[in-house]
C-alpha cells in the first residue's frame, strides 16, 4: 500500500512539474513576462566576461546583454547571467535555459546550420594563435616544431591546432584540460611551451599569469574565428533585436552618437542620426521595441567603440588593438548594416 | 651469652623499605626497549622511522607554521624576493579570500542566509547522531522535511510564484488522488478513515511545501549561479544523505523483496550505479538530463550534480541498509509477523529501527565517502569548496610560488576535520553498539 | 490435527487479500511507472536531438578525429585515426594506469597494513597516521596537489636533470631509452615465457616432493634463475651469434625539448602516485582487519612449533587471512580503477577524459558516448564481481 501511494505521489508531483512548465511562447514576449533576461556568459574571461567577488559581470559580451537589457527595459541591469562552460553552451542555449548566448563563440557553417542556432551579429573577429615565454627565443609560430602546447579541449582550437601543425609538417605534443582555468596554469607552471587558444583570449589570460611581462603573443593568427552573440533558430523576431542592437551600436560609433552625448544628439538635424534615436520613423516598433530603443541602448551602455575601449581596448588591462575590430571607413571589418 | 648478644646483630627488628623493582622493567626507559628497541630489527625500524620523520616533519612545519604569512593584501608579502624571508604557507591569502571560499559569489547584503542555514544544518545533524538527544523522531521530521525547506527558501529567496492557474491544477489532482485512495479503501475494504488519513496527510504536506516556498518573504532572490565554496560543498553533502537514506532504504528493501520484478530492478539500478564511476554520473546528468526532458523544460545547472550524487548516493547507501536487514535475526521477521503485522508494519515498527541502529556506523562511513566526494562537483563546473580555490590561486593579485599548497593545505584541512570526526563518531557508536551486544 | 485444520475452512476473502495477487498488482505497478519514465525519457530525447539536429547511432566512431593525444599506446594521430581509435587510446590509458596502480597500492598497502599491527610502537603509529590522512582527504584534492608537487620543482627542458644511462627528468615528464626490437627478438620473449612456465611446474613438483617426502628445494632461487636467467642467456647467445637484439633509442635534445626514447607524462606519474598512496591507505585497514580475523592460537601454535615471527607471517597468518582480505581487496581494486576517472582533472587522456571530454565535445553525441563509457566500467565491474563470486566458492572453508 505504502510502495503504491508513493509511487502515485510521484506520478502526481511529476505530471505536475510538466504541467507547470508547458508554455512556449516567443521569446520576446517570455522575457518581457519574466521581467529580466537570461544570457550566457563565459565562465570567467577577463575583457569579455567575467564576474568580481561581488558577482558583478563585466566585459564586452556582458555588455551586449546589457544593451539587450537596456532595449527592452529601459534598464541595463535586468539580466541574470548563467555562466557556462565551452561544452554547455550551445545546450543552454538549444534547451531555453538561457534567452540568448554572447560568451565569444565562434560561428561556422556547421554550428549555425546543424545546431538549431542562428548567429545575427559578429561582435568581435578573432583568430587563433599562441603565446610563449619571451626567453625561448621563439618569434613565429612555424619555430615552434617539437614543442608542447596546452590547449583546452573538445574546442575548435584543439582541431585548429592539430591542422596548423599538419599542414606545415611540424611535430608537437599536446596536453589537453577540460577548462581553459587548467590549461593555463598548466602553462604558467612550465608544463608547455606554449599556449594556443584566441588572441583575445591570449591577451586575457596573459593578465593572470604570475608575471605577464614573461610572456608574449605569437604574430601569427591561424584561424578565423568571428565571435557572435546566438540564439536560437526559427524565432526571427528575437534574432533581429541581436541584430540590430549590435548594429546601432555600430552605427552609433560611425555617426559619433557617445553615451556622454546622446541627449545632446537627439536634437541633430542629421536624419541618420533621427532615424537611429527614434525621432524619425518606427523601426523599434518593427521589431517589438520601442522606438526610443537605440537611444536606450546608447544612453545605457554607450556605443560600439566604447564598450570595446571600455572592455579590451587600451582603456582596458587587455589593451588589444582595434585591428579587424574597427569601424569599416578605419580599415576593420565592423561595418553598422544602415537603419532606414 | 656472649654469643646470643652477637648474634641478635644480625636479626633485624623491622622490615627495611622494599626496594623499588628493576628499573628496566617499567618507566620510560622500560617501555622504550619493549616497542621500541626489542631486537636488532626493530631497532633498524625505529631508526628509519626517525629518520623518515626528521625529514618530513621539520619542512612540514617549518611551511604551515614557522615560514607562514599570516597577515597582508597582495602576492608582495608572499614572495619571497618582496617579503624578504623565506615563505611558507601564505594563510593571508586564505584570510582575504575567505569569504569567497565560504558563501561564492553569493551577495555580500544576503550572506547571514547562509550562516543560518550552515547554524540550521547543524542542529539538524547534532539532533539526529546525537543518540541520546530528546524526540529524534520530530529530528527526523525535521531534518528530512522541514530543513530542506527552509533551506530552499533561504537560500534560493523562495517565492517561486507558482500562479493561480497551478493552485487550481494541484487543487484537481489532489481531489482526483483522495478520490481514488478511497475508492481503493473500498474496494480493498479496509478503513476509509486511515486512507482517507493517509492520502489527506500527503497532499497536505506537499502543499504547505509548495505554499511556503511560494510566498513572498521579502527575501532577495539569488540565482544558484552566485552559490559557491563550503555552501556548495555542503549543500551537496547534505542534498545526498537527505535523499539517499530514504531511498537508499527503498532500493534495499526492494532488493530483499520476494516480488521477482521489484528485486530485480533495485538490483539492476543498485549494480549499474555502483559499478560506474562517479564523474561519469555527474557528466551523464549535466549532458544527458536536459535531452531527457521535455524541450521547454530546464534544470537548474547546480541541480543536476545534486540529483547525479543523491542517485549515486542513494545505491551505496541500499547495500549498507541490506547489510542491516540480512543481520537481522530471522525469529524478528517470525514475531512480526506472528503478531499479526503487515510487511509495511512490520518493516517500520519492528525491522527497519533494529536494522538502522546497527548500520549507524556503516551509513555514516558512507556518508564520509559522499562528503569526500562531493570535490567530483567542481569537475563539471559547479563552484564548490576545491572550484573556488581552483579559481583563486590563479588570481594575478596573489601569484606566488606556495599559493596552490596553501590553498590545497586549506581544503585539506577542511575536508579532513569533517571527514575524521565523523569517522570517530562512527567508531565510538561501533563500540557502544559492541558493548551493547556482549549482554 | 490435520482434519481439525481442514475443517475450519478458511473465512472466504476477497481475491485482493490474495498476497500473490496484490504483488503481482504492484510488480505490473512498478513495469507501468518505469517503462512510462523510459517511454517519457526517450520520446523527449529523440524529439530534443532532432531539434538541435545532433547526428545519433554509432557511425561517429568511423569519423576522422581531428585532434591529438598526448600519450598513446597504439599509433594515433589526428589525421589518419578515428574517434572509434580515440576511444580505444583512453580505454588503454585507464588500463595502463589502472594496472600498475593496483601492483603499487598492493604493495604499499600490504606493508602500511602489517606496519599497523606491528609490535613496534612508532612502526605502528606513523602508519595509523598515514592510513587516517590519506582516508579522510578527497582524492581529487590529492590528485591535484600531486600534480603541482611534481610539476612545480622539475626544471624546464633545457635544464633536464640528466641521470645518466638516457634517463632524462623535466617538467616535460621523464625520458627513458627506448628499446628497439631487431627480427629475431622474439626469442628472448619466448624464453621468459619458458621460463615463467617453467617456474610454475617446478614449484608444482617440488611442493609435491616436500608434502610426500619432507624434502625442500631451493625454489627461490630456481625461480630467479628460470625468469631472469633464461632470457639473459637467450639475449646473450643472439648477440654472440648475430647483431644485438635489443637496441636502444636514446633521447637527445631538440629546440624545445627532448626528442626520441620513451617519455613518461607528468601526468601520468601524478595520477598513478595519487591513486596508489590514496589506495593503499584503504588496502592497509583491509589487510589489517584479514590479519586481525586469524585467531590468536594460530600465531601461537606456530610459534610453538618453532617458526620465526615472519615465517609465521608469511606461512601461517597471510595464507588464512587472504580468505577474508580478497573480497574487500578486489573491490578496492575496482574503486582504484573507477578513480583513475579522475584524470580529468590533471590532463591525463584516460577514458573519460578523451572520450567522455573531448569525443563528446566534438561530436555532441551524449547518449552514445555516455553509454560506451559507462558500459566499459560496468563490464569491468560485473567481470571482476564473477570472478571473485567463483573464487570465493573457491576459497570457502570446508568445514569437516
Amino acid at each position: 500500500m505504502k510502495k503504491a501511494i508513493v509511487s502515485i505521489a510521484f506520478g502526481l508531483t511529476a505530471s505536475l512539474l510538466v504541467a507547470g512548465s508547458a508554455s512556449a511562447q516567443a521569446t520576446l514576449a517570455s522575457v518581457k513576462q519574466k521581467g529580466y533576461l537570461t544570457c550566457g556568459s563565459n565562465t570567467g574571461l577577463a575583457g569579455f566576461g567575467l564576474p568580481d567577488a561581488q558577482g558583478n559581470w563585466t566585459g564586452l559580451d556582458v555588455e551586449f546583454c546589457r544593451a539587450m537589457s537596456a532595449a527592452i527595459f529601459d534598464d541595463p541591469t535586468k539580466i541574470r547571467f548563467i555562466p557556462l562552460a565551452a561544452k554547455d553552451r550551445f545546450t543552454a542555449l538549444q534547451s531555453g535555459e538561457v534567452d540568448v548566448l554572447a560568451r565569444n563563440s565562434t560561428v561556422t557553417m556547421s554550428r549555425d546550420t546543424q545546431l538549431g542556432l542562428d548567429f545575427p551579429a559578429i561582435n568581435y573577429f578573432d583568430g587563433q594563435g599562441f603565446m610563449v615565454r619571451k626567453k625561448l627565443g621563439v618569434s613565429s609560430a612555424k619555430e615552434l616544431n617539437g614543442a608542447s602546447i596546452c590547449t583546452q579541449q573538445g574546442t575548435t582550437t584543439e582541431l585548429n591546432l592539430a591542422d596548423y601543425f599538419r599542414a606545415n609538417n611540424m611535430k608537437y605534443e599536446v596536453v589537453a584540460f577540460a577548462t581553459s582555468d587548467e590549461t593555463f596554469k598548466a602553462y604558467d607552471a612550465g608544463r608547455c611551451d606554449a599556449f594556443t587558444t584566441d588572441a583575445s583570449g591570449l591577451y586575457a589570460e596573459r593578465l593572470r599569469a604570475s608575471n605577464p611581462d614573461d610572456h608574449i603573443v605569437l604574430p601569427e593568427i591561424i584561424s578565423k574565428e568571428p565571435l557572435a552573440v546566438a540564439v536560437r533558430h526559427g524565432d526571427n523576431q528575437w534574432g533581429d533585436i541581436v541584430r540590430w542592437t549590435h548594429n546601432a551600436m555600430l552605427n552609433a560609433e560611425e555617426l559619433g552618437v557617445t553615451k556622454a552625448n546622446v541627449d545632446q544628439m537627439k536634437g541633430s538635424d542629421n536624419p541618420e542620426i533621427k532615424r537611429l534615436l527614434g525621432s524619425e520613423g518606427k523601426f523599434g516598433e518593427a521589431v517589438g521595441l520601442t522606438n526610443d530603443w537605440a537611444y536606450r541602448i546608447i544612453k545605457h551602455v554607450g556605443n560600439y567603440g566604447e564598450s570595446f575601449e571600455r572592455n579590451v581596448g587600451e582603456g582596458s588591462k587587455l589593451k588589444i588593438k582595434r585591428g579587424l575590430n574597427a569601424q569599416w571607413t578605419k580599415g576593420g571589418l565592423q561595418y553598422g548594416i544602415p537603419i532606414r | 651469652m656472649n654469643t646470643a648478644v652477637d648474634m641478635s646483630r644480625f636479626v633485624r627488628s623491622e622490615n627495611i623499605e622494599a626496594l623499588p623493582p628493576p628499573n628496566l622493567a617499567r618507566g620510560p626507559v622500560a617501555w622504550v626497549r619493549e616497542n621500541l628497541f626489542s631486537g636488532p630489527v626493530n631497532t633498524l625500524l625505529t631508526l628509519a622511522v626517525i629518520y623518515l620523520l626528521y625529514i618530513l616533519i621539520p619542512p612540514i612545519v617549518d611551511f604551515l607554521f614557522v615560514n607562514a604569512v599570516w597577515t597582508g593584501t597582495d602576492r608582495a608579502a608572499c614572495r619571497a624576493e618582496t617579503a624578504g624571508h623565506p615563505v611558507g604557507a601564505c594563510w593571508a591569502f586564505v584570510i582575504e579570500k575567505i569569504n569567497f571560499f565560504t558563501y561564492g559569489s553569493y551577495p555580500a547584503a544576503e550572506r547571514w542566509r547562509v550562516n543560518i542555514f550552515f547554524a540550521l544544518l547543524a542542529l539538524g545533524v547534532g539532533w539526529l547522531l546525537w543518540l541520546k538527544a530528546p524526540r529524534r523522531d520530530l529530528g527526523a521530521i525535521y531534518f528530512f522535511w522541514l530543513f530542506p525547506v527552509l533551506s530552499y527558501i533561504l537560500l534560493t529567496g523562495g517565492n517561486v510564484s507558482l500562479g493561480l492557474g497551478f493552485w487550481i491544477k494541484f487543487a484537481v489532482a489532489s481531489a482526483v488522488f483522495l478520490a481514488v485512495l478511497a475508492a481503493a479503501a473500498y474496494a480493498l475494504k479496509t478503513s476509509m478513515r486511515s486512507a482517507v488519513l493517509i492520502g489527506g496527510g500527503i497532499v497536505a504536506v506537499i502543499g504547505i511545501t509548495l505554499a511556503l516556498v511560494n510566498v513572498d518573504w521579502g527575501l532577495r532572490p539569488v540565482p544558484s549561479a552566485f552559490w559557491g565554496g563550503i555552501l556548495v560543498t555542503l549543500l551537496v553533502a547534505t542534498v545526498g544523505i537527505v535523499f539517499s537514506l530514504p531511498f537508499g532504504i527503498l532500493l534495499a528493501l526492494g532488493r530483499r523483496s520476494k516480488l521477482p520484478i521489484l528485486r530485480l530492478a533495485s538490483v539492476i539500478f543498485i549494480e549499474f550505479v555502483r559499478g560506474v564511476p562517479l564523474i561519469t554520473v555527474l557528466i551523464m546528468a549535466n549532458t544527458m538530463l536536459p535531452l531527457f526532458l521535455p524541450a521547454d523544460m530546464t534544470v537548474d545547472r547546480l541541480a543536476r550534480p545534486l540529483i547525479g550524487v543523491a542517485f549515486f548516493a542513494s545505491a551505496y547507501m541500499a547495500e549498507v541498509v541490506r547489510g542491516g536487514l540480512q543481520a537481522m535475526p530471522k525469529g524478528q521477521y517470525e514475531g512480526a509477523m506472528s503478531l499479526g503485522l503487515n510487511y509495511p508494519q512490520m518493516m517500520v515498527f519492528i525491522i527497519l529501527p533494529q536494522a538502522l541502529r546497527i548500520v549507524i556506523p556503516g551509513i555514516v562511513n558512507t556518508f564520509i565517502g559522499l562528503f569526500k566526494d562531493t570535490s567530483l562537483v567542481s569537475v563539471v563546473g559547479i563552484f564548490d569548496l576545491v572550484k573556488t580555490i581552483e579559481a583563486s590561486r590563479i588570481d594575478p593579485n596573489w601569484a606566488a610560488p606556495t599559493i596552490s599548497y596553501t590553498g590545497y593545505a586549506f581544503a585539506a584541512l577542511f575536508y579532513f576535520i569533517f571527514c575524521f570526526g565523523m569517522s570517530r563518531y562512527s567508531l565510538g557508536v561501533e563500540r557502544r553498539l559492541a558493548t551493547g551486544q556482549k549482554r | 490435527m490435520q482434519t481439525a485444520i481442514s475443517q475450519a475452512s478458511p473465512p472466504k476473502k476477497s481475491f485482493l487479500y490474495d498476497p500473490r495477487v496484490r504483488g503481482i498488482f504492484y510488480q505490473v505497478l512498478l513495469v507501468c511507472v518505469v517503462a512510462y519514465l523510459f517511454y517519457m525519457a526517450a520520446s523527449n530525447a529523440i524529439e530534443n536531438l532532432r531539434r538541435a539536429k545532433i547526428a545519433s547511432g554509432f557511425g561517429f566512431l568511423e569519423n576522422t578525429a581531428g585532434f591529438d593525444i598526448s600519450q598513446t599506446l597504439i599509433t594515433f594521430s589526428a589525421a589518419g585515426s578515428t574517434y572509434g581509435d580515440a576511444f580505444v587510446v583512453g580505454l588503454l590509458n585507464t588500463l595502463l594506469v589502472s594496472a600498475i596502480g593496483i601492483v603499487f597500492a598492493t604493495l604499499l598497502g600490504f606493508t602500511v597494513g602489517i606496519a599497523r599491527l606491528s609490535t613496534n610502537w612508532m612502526v605502528a603509529k606513523v602508519a595509523m597516521v598515514y592510513v587516517e590522512l590519506l582516508r579522510n582527504i578527497p582524492l581529487l584534492l590529492q590528485l591535484l596537489f600531486w600534480y603541482i608537487a611534481v610539476l612545480g620543482p622539475l626544471p624546464q627542458p633545457r635544464d633536464s636533470y640528466v641521470m645518466g644511462a638516457g634517463f632524462f627528468l623535466n617538467s616535460r615528464g621523464l625520458f627513458m631509452p627506448r628499446p628497439i626490437y631487431a627480427s629475431d627478438a622474439w626469442v628472448i620473449g619466448a624464453a621468459f615465457a619458458i621460463g615463467v612456465v617453467g617456474t610454475i611446474v617446478f614449484r608444482r613438483w617440488a611442493k609435491k616432493q616436500q608434502e610426500s617426502t619432507g624434502r625442500q628445494y631451493p625454489v627461490g632461487l630456481a625461480t630467479i634463475g628460470l625468469v631472469l636467467g633464461l632470457p639473459i642467456a637467450a639475449w646473450l647467445v643472439l648477440a654472440l651469434a648475430n647483431a644485438n637484439p635489443v637496441s636502444f633509442d636514446l633521447p637527445v635534445k631538440g629546440t624545445f625539448n627532448l626528442r626520441g626514447g620513451m617519455q613518461i607524462l607528468p601526468e601520468f606519474v601524478a595520477l598513478l602516485v595519487g591513486l596508489v598512496t590514496y589506495t593503499a591507505a584503504f588496502i592497509a585497514e583491509v589487510v589489517r582487519a584479514g590479519i586481525l580475523a586469524v585467531s590468536k592460537g594460530q600465531t601461537e601454535a606456530a610459534g610453538s612449533l618453532g617458526l620465526k615471527p615472519g615465517q609465521t607471517l608469511r606461512l601461517v597468518v597471510i595464507p588464512q587471512a587472504m580468505r577474508v582480505i580478497i573480497p574487500p581487496l578486489t573491490s578496492q581494486y575496482l574503486n582504484l580503477t573507477k578513480n583513475s576517472s579522475l584524470a580529468v582533472a590533471i590532463g591525463y587522456p584516460d577514458l573519460v577524459q578523451v572520450f567522455m571530454g573531448t569525443v563528446l565535445n566534438q561530436t555532441g553525441q551524449a547518449i552514445e558516448v555516455v553509454t560506451i563509457t559507462m558500459g566499459v566500467y560496468l563490464t569491468i565491474s560485473l567481470v571482476t564481481s564473477f570472478v571473485m563470486n567463483i573464487y570465493n566458492r573457491r576459497v570457502a572453508i570446508v568445514e569437516r
